[in-house]
């Protein structure tokens, strides 16, 4: 059995967590703080990838960075670079799909942060960078970390957008999802059954991580 | 040294204009829940922003609208002890106090003024503990520490006692009011609580709806509230609207019965407090039916209601010792009330 697609998965997976991570929270924290109307507008944008089919996701990507588009283009021509059709471009699909997930946990973390500790840390004279790293994110670390976690999971299972614009190719863009459904459809139904095996038992570890990472947390 | 506040903030249909002067002493802003005295810290603290209006401390402009001043809360020095304590939940007693420790100090520095700071308020033991294994007592003592060592200009205390039982309640009234006492700079306490109130406070500000009511020294305030809402929150539980006949003899409505008492211009108001209400004739004798009885651990609470007074009339509140009235104990009764314990009242 190829493991590729198992470390390609891991890698998208790892990568897309990484930049969402970051790029989530300073979405959640500076919308937690914005006006009603701006909120309300900017929530609803943010939100759509997660209710969108991951294919019309995948479809909007490809005419964007596909190579007779604008941004694709612009790669292509500048930097002899495609966009499109390698194992990083999955990273693009998975990134717009899970964002979502992080945006919407953090911000319901930050939103339920007792305001007072931060005006408390204010009048005795630390700085706002203090207050955010040492009395802002650990009191939301738990919300952030389940956020983190879900997003992972949900990235590593990604199928529709990724298989638009990476496409499958073994050995190169195969990623486990793509992997399950071509094994189907060529009928090797063994090796199709064992790379399920290997999802399951993946998302099994990823929810039993979330769910005692809560469990430790209340315990505090 | 003091403090001067004139601000006016709206704020989700209500409206905030307090002005009041602080000296070197404790002032207490003594109102119902909902009045507006949180509002009024924050803005002071610089959390909250007023519309208008300026704030002075020690001479200093933390806040002037029109010169468009507003320090950050970092910039003003002040000590704002909130009434959930606000203590960070995920550092330990010592970190907690380290946080109001000046930044720039070396560090040696820093660390020997938090353990001076612990020893002095009896924390060394519980250095280690995280907010969530400290008793409510232990967390106010953290939270005080935790703003004492930052050196503030001015203190202010939100509620400080609200959330603690009330035997503990009392002895941390006694170590506030020494740590007090030691920093000697003004000091503003919210509170709903006379008592409190009155054992902390020097000079008192009566807070309704938003504005100053009654500004006086702590005495003055207790004995002669000038405003029903004043006297309310004095803790006074028999207070009549009054109809003014002549310059001596008024009718009091709620109660239905006729008072004889040098009445002063306006007043339209009367209050009694329960324990002011006299046994036996004398100036406003009553002659009265007993409504009802309450036992309370040192004493007992009879309704009256006078017997010549009409339907409806509403019964006035008369505090016995315990063993008077169990001597007493009757359905009749004939008191008086002495017209200098009976308190003028306008608005």
């Amino acid at each position: 059995m190829d493991l590729y697609p198992l470390w390609n998965s891991l890698r998208i997976a790892g990568i897309s967590t990484a930049i969402i991570f970051f790029a989530g929270i300073a979405f959640a924290y500076y919308i937690a703080k914005a006006p009603r109307a701006v909120k309300g507008v900017l929530d609803v944008i943010l939100t759509l990838p997660l209710v969108l089919p991951p294919t019309v996701v995948g479809y909007l990507l490809l005419r964007i960075l596909g190579p007779r588009r604008p941004v694709g283009l612009f790669f292509l021509e500048h930097f002899g670079l495609r966009l499109t059709m390698n194992w990083w471009s999955a990273i693009f699909a998975t990134s717009v799909v899970i964002f979502p997930l992080m945006y919407r946990t953090c911000r319901g973390a930050f939103e339920s942060f007792d305001e007072n500790l931060a005006a408390a840390g204010k009048t005795l004279g630390l700085s706002n960078t203090f207050i955010f790293w040492r009395i802002r994110m650990p009191g939301c670390r738990p919300g952030i970390l389940a956020g983190t976690v879900l997003a992972f999971a949900r990235a590593l299972g990604e199928y529709g957008a990724t298989s638009m614009i990476s496409g499958y190719t073994p050995g190169r863009t195969a990623t486990i999802s793509t992997t399950v459904y071509q094994l189907w459809r060529i009928n090797d139904d063994a090796l199709a059954f064992r790379w399920v095996l290997v999802n399951i038992a993946i998302s099994f570890v990823v929810l039993l991580s979330v769910n005692l990472i809560e469990k430790r947390e209340r315990r505090r | 040294m003091s403090l001067l506040v004139d601000i006016e903030k709206s704020f989700r249909g209500f409206s905030l204009q307090m002005a009041f002067e602080a000296q070197d002493e404790t002032l207490a802003l003594l109102g119902a829940s909902g009045c507006g005295k949180s509002m009024t810290l924050c803005c002071i603290a610089g959390i909250e922003k007023p519309d208008r209006g300026r704030i002075v401390l020690n001479g200093n402009v933390l806040f002037d609208a029109k010169d468009h001043i507003n320090l950050t809360p970092q910039q003003r020095k002040v000590g704002l002890m909130f009434q959930n304590y606000a203590l960070f939940p995920r550092m330990t007693v010592f970190e907690n106090i380290r946080c109001g420790v000046q930044r720039n100090l070396p560090r040696p520095q820093q660390l020997r003024a938090v353990e001076q700071c612990l020893a002095a308020y009896g924390l060394t033991e519980l250095a280690g503990r995280l907010p969530s294994q400290l008793s409510g007592g232990q967390q106010q003592r953290v939270a005080l520490a935790r703003i004492m060592i930052s050196e503030p200009q001015l203190l202010m205390l939100d509620e400080p006692f609200s959330a603690l039982d009330s035997h503990l309640r009392f002895r941390m009234e006694q170590e506030t009011a020494d740590t007090i006492r030691r920093y000697g700079k003004t000091v503003l306490l919210v509170t709903h609580d006379r008592d409190e109130v009155y054992r902390m406070a020097d000079r008192v500000a009566i807070v309704e709806n938003g504005h100053v009511l009654q500004l006086d020294s702590r005495s003055r305030v207790f004995s002669s509230p000038s405003t029903r809402a004043a006297c309310a929150l004095t803790g006074c539980k028999n207070i009549s609207s009054l109809k003014v006949l002549d310059a001596t003899h008024a009718l009091a409505l709620d109660w239905g019965i006729p008072l004889t008492l040098p009445l002063q211009k306006g007043t339209d108001g009367v209050g009694i407090r329960m324990h002011s209400i006299r046994w036996g004739e004398g100036e406003n004798t009553l002659r009265c039916h007993v409504a009802q009885v309450t036992e309370n651990p040192f004493s007992y609470t009879v309704m009256l209601r006078a017997a010549d007074a009409p339907q409806g009339a509403a019964p006035i509140g008369w505090e016995v010792d315990k063993p008077f009235w169990e001597s007493v104990r009757s359905q009749e009764v004939t008191v008086h009330l002495p017209s200098e314990t009976l308190m003028q009242l306008k608005g």
